[in-house]
């Protein structure tokens, strides 16, 4: 399975943002055997940022041992309906995605 | 100063001095160090200290260990960055997060673990670590198969 899009929900809650996104990626850890027996290459997300009206808040480095498709939760202080989140992630592959949404 | 040695200074100082917007690179020594304690060494994590406010919400028993869900928050004050680690994954750094002004030290996502383990975060604020553990048990394991 190859990486594919992402999906994004940014809402206000209370005194902060909550960001929910989804990237669709296989996270293979490099030990997963194919149905043929073989080893499946190591294929997962390195790097991912969020960005708050283009400033960057969140920096992340992540293994393999996050589960396929991950889906990551974040919060930022305070935030207005309309603030722009943008998220980006990098992999190992040197494949790489990003999406942006308003707060609603 | 001779032109190439001044030329190496401008780059030295540039990566030392590389913003916070630049993307970080992947800390590739600590993510396939094979033990926590490496792991962490490679970090400069040292004196590390137990804090209830490093708080760690997951399941006692995890089904399935290529799903678990794993929600981190710190409530040390001025956390800066924060580590996810399971101690009994072949490599055990799952995660390091690095907030500025604007982000909660918060984190949710679901995790694989291979076997029952210590879920250990870290938080670290003013130079200082913080850090909490809590065992999820395993029952199918997540890595291979």
């Amino acid at each position: 399975m190859a990486a594919g899009p992402m999906k994004m929900r940014a809402t206000l809650a209370g005194s902060y943002t909550d960001v929910r996104v989804l990237m669709t990626h296989p996270m293979e850890t490099g030990q997963r055997k194919d149905a043929e027996g073989k080893l499946v290459p190591l294929h997962f997300i390195q790097n991912l940022t969020v960005k708050v009206n283009g400033r960057t808040v969140i920096e992340g480095q992540t293994s393999q041992a996050v589960s396929r498709n991950p889906v990551f939760s974040f919060r930022l202080r305070g935030g207005a309906k309309g603030d722009k989140i943008e998220v980006s992630w990098l992999d190992n592959q040197g494949e790489t995605n990003s999406t942006e949404t308003a707060v609603a | 100063m001779n032109p190439l040695r001044r030329a190496l200074l401008g780059v030295a100082a540039a990566l030392l001095l590389k913003p916070f917007a630049a993307l970080a690179a992947w800390h590739k020594e600590a993510f396939g160090a094979k033990s926590a304690p490496d792991a962490l060494k490679s970090l400069g994590v040292a004196n590390a200290a137990p804090s209830q406010d490093v708080v760690i919400e997951a399941p006692q028993i995890a089904e399935n260990g290529a799903v678990v869900p794993v929600e981190i928050t710190s409530n040390v004050k001025g956390t800066t960055s924060i580590l996810v680690l399971i101690d009994k994954n072949p490599f055990p750094l799952v995660g390091k997060f690095d907030f500025a002004e604007g982000a909660l030290p918060f984190i949710k996502v679901n995790l694989k673990m291979g076997e029952t383990s210590d879920v250990r975060v870290l938080a670290e604020a003013g130079g200082k670590h913080y850090f909490a553990t809590r065992e999820i048990k395993v029952t199918i394991g997540g890595c291979g198969g």
